[in-house]
């Protein structure tokens, strides 16, 4: 974010937030919907579309006042926008920056596709479980029967579309 | 990795030196059953066999070899399962049977339900057939079968014939062959019916070659002949199964003219109108035999999984 003039022009530091740089561009409203982040919450959001970046070419940006993720909503924005970084700020100082990454197990955040897929029976003590199988392009496999997510499956669950 | 203890819930948890330890302990049980002289092993051990669907030979084989090695049996089936459909999950009435027995097999229409059981319970948990995924221990059955006909597994054509989609026993015997060394698998089945993709994936990611043939090209190679039902019950929509239904029959007549004389039929069974009963007194058939050896086979698993002198 630092390296990128352009956006500076365009849109101000937050003082203490978040902010979501080298999302693939084009990504930026899709994360902020698996963030479930619509603009009534009342936080300052904005937002940096196909910006000029040095390593991607062109890139996202998404800053959030006084928002900060979770863990779940880390995983989420790695699924949807593998190459992001997330940016905690403190009175206008960058404090911790991470690149996000796709975890090995991914417990409870999607749904198996398969209908007959034990993670889908009702009344069970079950927790859906995916394994990632590979990164680019994304593939994950459910732990209990075997179906395959493509990362347009999870976008779209992620979404709710 | 020692049997003792180990859940069998998928077939590509096992290895083929896994496998052989298991055909020669069913070997030696066979023989036991044959002189009238089975040894006890596993007295005073309670297995559990928890269907919650339908079985015939996989519950009464499991059932006959337990009672064989001088084990008692709880029996828990589709109908028992139905009147608990109402109020208790299925986590719970595996925590029930696991602080009752020592073993559960269980069969369940539910994808991934025995890798749960398994998690679950304590003892041991061996799948006895889990929706259209896994059947570890038929595919066992099916290779130890082709090992007493041809005295080996490696070298052999195998063609695998009907509904590859959704029969949990062509899935786990491919599987179950990519640990030997077949000179070919053919594969013959309705365009609907084909492998599904993550099965074929993986199973070339295992260096198993898969060929896709007529019935007639695959019968004139072929050694053993792998037949399929339609798996009616689980196509999401009736529609397509009427599309399908009948679309492939193995005859005496198909057999007579294509395949080569030492070639045998194998079928998991229940069969409906796929494998005609003219084939049942011919030289090819042997799926009367692969029934038969469930049993001797199910002994040495049992008998493996709970310790007992195999």
């Amino acid at each position: 974010m630092e390296d990128d003039k352009g956006e500076k022009l365009l849109v101000s530091k937050i003082r203490d937030g978040t902010v979501i740089d080298h999302i693939p561009a084009g990504k930026a409203l899709l994360v902020l919907r698996i963030l479930n982040i619509r603009g009534s919450e009342g936080f300052r959001v904005a937002i940096v579309m196909n910006a000029d970046s040095t390593r991607m070419g062109r890139k996202d940006i998404v800053k959030l006042e006084n928002f900060y993720p979770k863990f779940d909503d880390i995983t989420k924005i790695a699924l949807v926008a593998p190459t992001a970084t997330i940016n905690t700020i403190r009175d206008y100082e960058v404090v911790q920056k991470g690149q996000v990454e796709v975890p090995k197990l991914i417990e409870g955040i999607l749904r198996c596709p398969n209908p007959t897929c034990i993670s889908r029976k009702s009344g069970e003590p079950v927790t859906s479980k995916f394994i990632l199988v590979s990164r680019q392009p994304l593939r994950l496999r459910c732990y209990y029967c075997g179906s395959e997510l493509t990362e347009d499956d999870v976008s779209k669950q992620l979404t709710g579309e | 990795m020692p049997w003792q203890g180990r859940d069998v819930v998928d077939i590509r948890d096992f290895s083929r030196e896994d496998l052989e330890i298991l055909f020669e302990a069913a070997d030696r049980m066979l023989d036991e059953l044959e002189s009238g002289n089975v040894k006890k092993r596993l007295e005073g051990k309670l297995i559990s066999l928890a269907f919650f669907e339908p079985s015939t030979r996989t519950r009464t084989s499991f059932e006959a070899a337990a009672k064989r090695l001088g084990a008692e049996t709880i029996v828990f089936t589709a109908e028992e399962a139905m009147s608990v459909a109402k109020g208790e999950s299925f986590a719970d009435t595996i925590r029930m049977l696991d602080s009752y027995s020592d073993l559960i097999v269980v069969r369940h229409r539910y994808e991934g339900a025995a890798l749960l059981a398994a998690e679950i319970a304590r003892a041991p948990v061996i799948n006895g057939g889990d929706g259209r995924q896994h059947h570890p221990t038929q595919a066992m059955l099916d290779l130890y079968t082709v090992r007493r006909l041809f005295s080996t597994i490696d070298g052999l054509n195998y063609l695998i014939l009907g509904d590859l989609r959704y029969s949990r026993t062509v899935s786990s015997l491919l599987y179950a062959l990519s640990l030997f060394r077949p000179v070919s698998v053919m594969l013959s089945s309705p365009s609907e019916l084909r492998l599904r993709d993550e099965v074929r994936a993986d199973l070339e990611a295992r260096g198993l070659k898969l060929r896709e043939v007529s019935i007639e090209e695959g019968l004139r190679e072929a050694d053993v002949i792998y037949v399929t039902r339609i798996q009616r019950e689980r196509f999401p929509d009736p529609s397509e199964y009427e599309k399908v239904k009948g679309s492939y029959k193995v005859t005496r007549k198909l057999l007579e003219t294509y395949a080569k004389r030492s070639a045998k039929v194998l079928h998991p069974l229940p069969r409906v109108d796929e494998l005609t009963p003219d084939v049942d007194g011919t030289e090819f058939q042997a799926y009367f035999l692969q029934a038969r050896l469930g049993v001797p086979l199910r002994m040495a698993l049992l008998t493996l999984v709970l310790g007992g002198d195999a």
